[in-house]
């Protein structure tokens, strides 16, 4: 056991090629999909009664399909007619559209709970429209959906492990290459499991410190 | 004729899919539920190891914990065939989430009420059976069906492992056939129907539980 686990560490540049794959992967994705969300939210909410239903039920089912049935979806299907896309950019196309969905869902909710008067006393000082939103909506829903949109960002990181299926070398898919070469399935996938908890748990970390600025600056 | 068989074949993938997931939330609920109680009991080092535990397990991606049961548990010498193996691999993955939603409900329980159990002499086995639980039930039971749509969502990780769900049946029609468009879009809308399905189950208990005893 001990020895198994001194093989797979031998072969650490191969998992740290994987680890760092998975992170740049994941932060990108986010970061696109965060600002599309902005976008999307603003669907979500928009006063035309058919863009609303339209947006809705576009969010609605990706939230509710698999992330590996719509990457296969984006990898299958889109050849079919005559779309090509690298293998990366298929994955991180259904990356970023899958979380797009979720945080533009996140995004609505904390806007839905954000109290009237904000938005009232903005208009008072001359706010509307878009600038209103950028400066007074905002800010204020990203504080408010901050812990929320962390736990999606974990199960992104999660979801990024099906990338391992279209052949993109994340770190579930490197550390199935270094099980197989030495057969030493259990420790190199225990190792994995523990550089994903390091991941997680970062994220996490990061989430509760920026809710702890939050609260010093007056939110709860 | 090609577009019954597709739809047969569908079918039996859906069916796979949602019995493992059943079967892998059936083990996850008893499993969470005892991670749950033995932490919320605090028993020394047994709740904190269970903490480190949850804690891991939470942040595994369903694919990497396929792997690792279904390639490592082998290694160790324990063969697994892969259909137990899909289902041993849900209930972990579930019982980490279950156990947090019952732990939740736990923490939330007033604590009158198991005083007054002690005070009618109940044991503690009892007071469970009878007080805690029917009550901790009906609270977590929300969360529960909310899990369930969740692991429907991750189920096609045993599709890695090769056992063939609904999402495996799309792959190997569209490898058979180089048609991937009629399998995806309609396992797409099955996979829907059964999310949308669980969300009313949701809708309806919650709805159900307040009528019949004014709160959740």
């Amino acid at each position: 056991m001990i020895e198994n686990f001194g093989i797979v560490l031998g072969e650490w540049r191969l998992l740290a090629t994987g680890l760092f794959n998975t992170v740049w992967i994941c932060a990108l994705s986010g970061v696109l999909s965060l600002i599309l969300a902005v976008f999307v939210s603003l669907l979500l909410v928009s006063s035309r009664h058919g863009v609303r239903r339209v947006a809705q039920g576009a969010v609605d089912v990706m939230r509710a399909i698999p992330f590996l049935m719509l990457l296969f979806i984006v990898y299958y299907c889109l050849p079919a007619v005559n779309v090509r896309l690298s293998s990366w950019t298929c994955g991180l196309s259904a990356l970023v559209v899958y979380n797009t969905a979720y945080f533009a869902e996140i995004l609505r909710g904390a806007w839905a709970h954000l109290p009237r008067e904000q938005t009232e006393t903005g208009h008072a000082y001359g706010y509307a429209g878009l600038r209103l939103y950028h400066r007074i909506i905002l800010p204020q829903i990203f504080i408010a959906s901050g812990p929320v949109l962390g736990n999606q960002m974990i199960t992104l990181v999660k979801n990024s492990a099906f990338l391992m299926v279209i052949t993109i070398p994340d770190l579930t898919f490197m550390a199935n290459q270094v099980q197989a070469i030495y057969f030493v399935p259990f420790e190199t996938m225990l190792i994995a499991v523990g550089l994903y908890w390091v991941v997680c748990s970062t994220i996490e970390g990061t989430v509760r410190r920026l809710d702890r600025i939050a609260a010093v600056r007056g939110h709860e | 004729m090609v577009w019954t068989s597709l739809l047969t074949e569908l079918a039996k993938g859906t069916l796979t899919t949602i019995t493992v997931s059943m079967a892998g939330l059936a083990v996850g609920m008893l499993s969470g539920l005892l991670l749950a109680l033995v932490r919320a009991g605090a028993v020394p080092v047994a709740s904190q190891a269970i903490a480190v535990y949850v804690s891991i397990t939470r942040a595994t991606p369903m694919v990497t914990l396929a792997l690792l049961i279904f390639f490592g548990l082998p290694a160790l010498g324990l063969a697994l065939s892969p259909l137990v193996a899909a289902i041993l691999i849900i209930s972990i993955n579930t019982s980490v989430f279950q156990a947090e939603i019952w732990r939740a409900s736990l923490l939330d329980f007033p604590r009158g009420q198991l005083d007054a159990a002690r005070a009618s002499g109940m044991t503690r086995v009892r007071t469970f059976q009878r007080i805690v639980f029917p009550q901790v039930w009906r609270a977590s039971l929300p969360a529960l069906v909310n899990e369930m749509t969740l692991v429907i969502k991750g189920s096609p990780a045993i599709a890695v492992i090769g056992v063939v769900d609904l999402t495996r049946v799309a792959v190997r029609w569209t490898t058979q056939t180089y048609q991937p468009i009629p399998p995806f879009l309609t396992a797409t809308v099955i996979y829907v129907a059964v999310v949308m399905c669980l969300i009313w189950v949701q809708r309806y208990t919650e709805r159900r539980i307040v009528e019949k005893y004014g709160i959740l």
